[in-house]
């Protein structure tokens, strides 16, 4: 018998909404000791269908046909009172954002124990034994200062370990697992994964496991069901989905995932240098009366060089200083060392009177498609703010802006939409078509295809690709994500608490990388054996 | 230029399709029942205060000794300005002096209401400014917010009597001394804005785009400012036709012969043991026309705050 069975189960949207139904009659299965993906786009539904399982749908999403059951009984419709006695015990759901979802003011150990308090009748010392049991399972160092620990006083990984424990703590027949390392660095991200594996095997839990990164998929999975729209379009092993998939969408979604072998492409030693920095640093510091003056080092002595025609790209985790070092060339932060040569005029400790004419020189595209446009002003004004700046008529920079709808592949007659009238990628495209009214010499690209999904994240790659070599653009492309970097990097530089570590062109560090730090992100990546990509 | 590829438009469109289609601000403001019922009852007394000569009013400070305290409904006899006597149905009762407090209530809107909205738009203009300032110039904002905080300690009807006893009553007197306490809440609130929205990556991609200072502030922040501004705005409109009457009443406001809510009220206060009529009328307008103003603002936050809009 399944640990759980859905069963053709619908689940319908609010009237007004995109589609009628945010599931349509999705059926497939998880058995005892093994792992299903769930893997789908933002809107496939993935998310609903665990809310499902667990009852937490909200009010506006009810469930309108197909069964769902939990080892054999049909909890589709159960009472609240049965919902509470199965969660925890029979089923436990781990979310995203760790953060959020343990309780701010109440210590893990706390937070442990009312799980314990809730479902079992132990004695105090008999929870507390539970307790550390559990907290040393997942591997956290130290158990008895992390039960007494708040959730801040933790890193984003211990703080899944603590998610992980509590889910698993009365070892239920099924865990679902909502995007648990989405939130988290690529090297925490590898232990997390490790982690759930080692339990479910040790427990032999079932895990459906939701993520939308096939890098994830090929690691962890024993069957994959892919969601499109809320249809399920394909259910098998993992190697049978990944290898040969048969329906198209996920052969598209499969070739969108870019490969981890950096792409062959000469580049020329001899371009001339558009931006090159020279020791730069940025050290924040804690400005207060009373207490000790804290330096936090951001950036610490780092120095590139991006050539005309070619991408460099920046690598690293979260607070490794890739993106500080992004805002300090754009000088929207000023540095508090070092230089940074523009065309070999340093503007690093420019005044802002004299900078503003070398600022159309280099343009940023954000990483936040949602933010990064003004939703009170029309595409047309967004694209066009910049060249009115700098004095070009209104006549010649609406023609411009209409041009540049045409290479970024976007409807030039939609200008006079507003932002919120156009999807992620599509936002994305206008923020490139925005920067490169500039007519800029270096684009710089800040995690500017993270927020994609990975079809729309491959389109938004080949455009830039497209872009840099038409325009015969330098860039400076800043990701987390190594798949990314290979695509479209001629150099790489992999940067560590402020710090570049490892500096080359992109075949080398791909190839044969030097550094710990570098082997120990490569080592990290998800599904790095697969052979991913366009066949 | 290269034409696009037909093909890649298709590639899009199933992107697009994924977008949910979100409603106009405007289409849900006017769908809110709050919004409508408020804007049916204001809209009603701006059309009082508008139509006062011709919905059978005299002239609010005209008095007839013949005709004073007299009961609602009952008619008496009013002498006009060029010397006659006409006779005139009191259809909310005179007060000590034989004024009509029909006439004296309805013309009094028109004051309560432009008080109200001069009141609103005065802090607004002003605690924008100041907001706005505070908020992107970090140099300005410890010396303006400590102005600030001075500012608020001192409570709105002494700044009224002090400014009542420097010049004389007068409308712009009484607008500016209800309108200053209430320009720090503004720029408290604008500031706290500004601070959130000067870090998005639309305000940063601006910067980039070597937009100057001032077009920023006014151009890409104001407008993303502007919700909560409006609903702010009302609650100001409320509470300052509220203050006008309370100022009227204790006699710091405008002058007894001009016709305000507050006026009539203070004018009965005596005599309200008898003539209850002099304090109910009034009470009520300046009850209805504050509650309005007070839903009006509760339907535009539901509608205009985003952190409410996304609730399902």
């Amino acid at each position: 018998m399944s640990v759980l069975e859905v069963r053709e189960l619908s689940i319908a949207l609010p009237s007004g909404s995109d589609r009628r139904e945010a599931a349509s009659r999705v059926s497939f299965t998880v058995d005892r000791g093994e792992i299903v993906c769930l893997v789908g786009e933002s809107g496939s539904g993935k998310s609903v269908i665990a809310q499902g399982v667990m009852g937490l749908l909200p009010k506006g999403l009810p469930v309108t046909g197909g069964a769902i059951l939990l080892e054999g009984e049909d909890i589709t419709h159960a009472t609240r009172r049965r919902l509470r006695e199965l969660r925890c015990t029979r089923m436990s759901m781990v979310f995203q954002e760790p953060m959020t979802a343990l309780n701010p003011v109440m210590s893990c150990g706390d937070q442990l124990d009312e799980v314990l308090r809730e479902h079992t009748r132990l004695s105090p010392a008999e929870r507390r034994r539970k307790i550390l049991d559990i907290v040393r399972e997942v591997r956290l160092p130290d158990p008895e200062r992390m039960v007494a620990s708040y959730p801040h006083q933790l890193s984003g990984g211990q703080r899944q370990r603590i998610m992980i424990a509590m889910a698993l703590v009365l070892e239920p027949a099924l865990l679902i697992a909502d995007e648990p390392t989405t939130a988290l660095d690529v090297t925490t991200q590898a232990q997390i994964l490790k982690l759930i594996q080692d339990l479910q095997a040790r427990h032999g839990t079932g895990v459906l496991f939701i993520t939308h990164d096939f890098g994830v998929v090929a690691e962890i999975a024993h069957r994959v069901a892919v969601l499109r729209l809320g249809e399920l379009v394909e259910f098998g092993a993992r190697d049978e989905v990944l290898k040969r998939p048969r329906h198209d969408y996920t052969r598209m979604l499969i070739g969108s995932v870019p490969t981890l072998k950096p792409h062959a492409r000469a580049a020329d030693g001899a371009a001339p240098v558009v931006l090159a920095t020279r020791g730069l640093a940025k050290t924040y510091r804690d400005r207060n009366w009373f207490a000790q003056r804290r330096e936090v080092h951001a950036a610490t002595d780092v120095t590139l060089e991006v050539r005309k025609g070619q991408t460099l790209g920046i690598v690293g985790e979260s607070g490794s200083g890739k993106s500080t070092v992004a805002r300090c060339i754009v000088r929207l932060i000023d540095p508090s060392g070092g230089a940074i040569l523009l065309g070999g005029v340093d503007i690093a400790a420019m005044p802002p009177g004299r900078l503003r004419p070398l600022r159309r020189r280099v343009q940023i595209v954000f990483q936040d498609p949602y933010r990064s446009l003004n939703p009170r002003r029309t595409v047309l004004e967004a694209i066009i703010e910049g060249p009115r700046n700098y004095g070009l008529a209104r006549g010649a920079a609406v023609a411009r802006a209409r041009n540049l709808m045409g290479l970024v592949r976007m409807d030039p007659d939609s200008l006079s939409r507003y932002p919120h009238q156009f999807s992620g990628g599509q936002r994305q495209r206008i923020c490139i078509a925005r920067a490169l009214a500039m007519e800029p010499e270096l684009l710089i690209a800040d995690e500017a295809v993270s927020a994609l999904d990975v079809s729309v994240q491959a389109q938004v790659l080949e455009l830039l690709e497209d872009i840099r070599n038409r325009l015969n653009l330098a860039m400076l492309f800043i990701t987390h994500d190594l798949r990314v970097a290979a695509q479209v990097c001629d150099h790489v530089a992999v940067m560590s608490q402020g710090r570049v570590v490892e500096y080359g062109p992109a075949a080398q560090i791909f190839g044969a990388p030097r550094h710990e730090y570098t082997r120990a992100l490569f080592e990290a990546a998800p599904g790095r054996d697969f052979a991913f990509g366009a066949a | 230029m290269q034409t696009p590829d037909p093909k890649q438009y298709e590639a899009l469109s199933i992107e697009a399709s994924a977008v949910r289609r979100q409603q106009g601000v405007w289409q849900r403001v006017r769908r809110n029942w709050s919004v409508r019922i408020a804007g049916a009852m204001l809209s009603v007394l701006v059309a009082v205060a508008l139509a006062a000569p011709w919905l059978g009013t005299v002239d609010p400070t005209l008095f007839d000794p013949g005709s004073r305290d007299l009961v609602p409904g009952k008619t008496g006899e009013i002498t006009t300005l060029n010397g006659e006597t006409v006779t005139h149905t009191f259809r909310m009762g005179s007060d000590s002096l034989g004024r009509d407090i029909y006439s004296r209530v309805i013309y009094g809107t028109r004051v309560s209401l432009l008080v109200g909205v001069l009141c609103a738009l005065f802090a607004l203009a002003l605690g924008i400014v100041c907001g706005l300032a505070s908020g992107y110039l970090r140099w300005l904002d410890g010396i303006l917010m400590r102005f600030m905080d001075g500012l608020m300690a001192i409570p709105a009807i002494l700044i009224a009597i002090a400014l009542v006893a420097m010049w004389r009553g007068s409308l712009a007197t009484v607008i500016v001394a209800i309108a200053i306490p209430e320009i720090p809440r503004v720029t408290r609130l604008v500031r706290s804005l500004v601070l959130s929205i000067r870090e998005e990556p639309y305000v940063e991609a601006a910067i980039s785009l070597g937009t100057p200072t001032w077009k920023i502030l006014f151009g890409h922040i104001l407008p993303n400012c502007i919700a909560p501004l409006v609903v702010q705005g009302t609650f100001i409109c409320a509470f300052s036709i509220l203050v006008e009457a309370i100022l009227s009443f204790l006699g710091v406001g405008l002058p007894p012969d001009i016709p305000t809510w507050g006026n009539v009220m203070a004018e009965g206060r005596q005599q309200f043991n008898d003539y209850p009529h002099n304090i109910f009328f009034p009470g009520v307008f300046l009850a209805v026309t504050v509650l309005a103003v007070n839903i009006l603002g509760d339907g535009l936050r539901d509608t205009l705050d985003p952190k409410m809009a996304k609730r399902v």
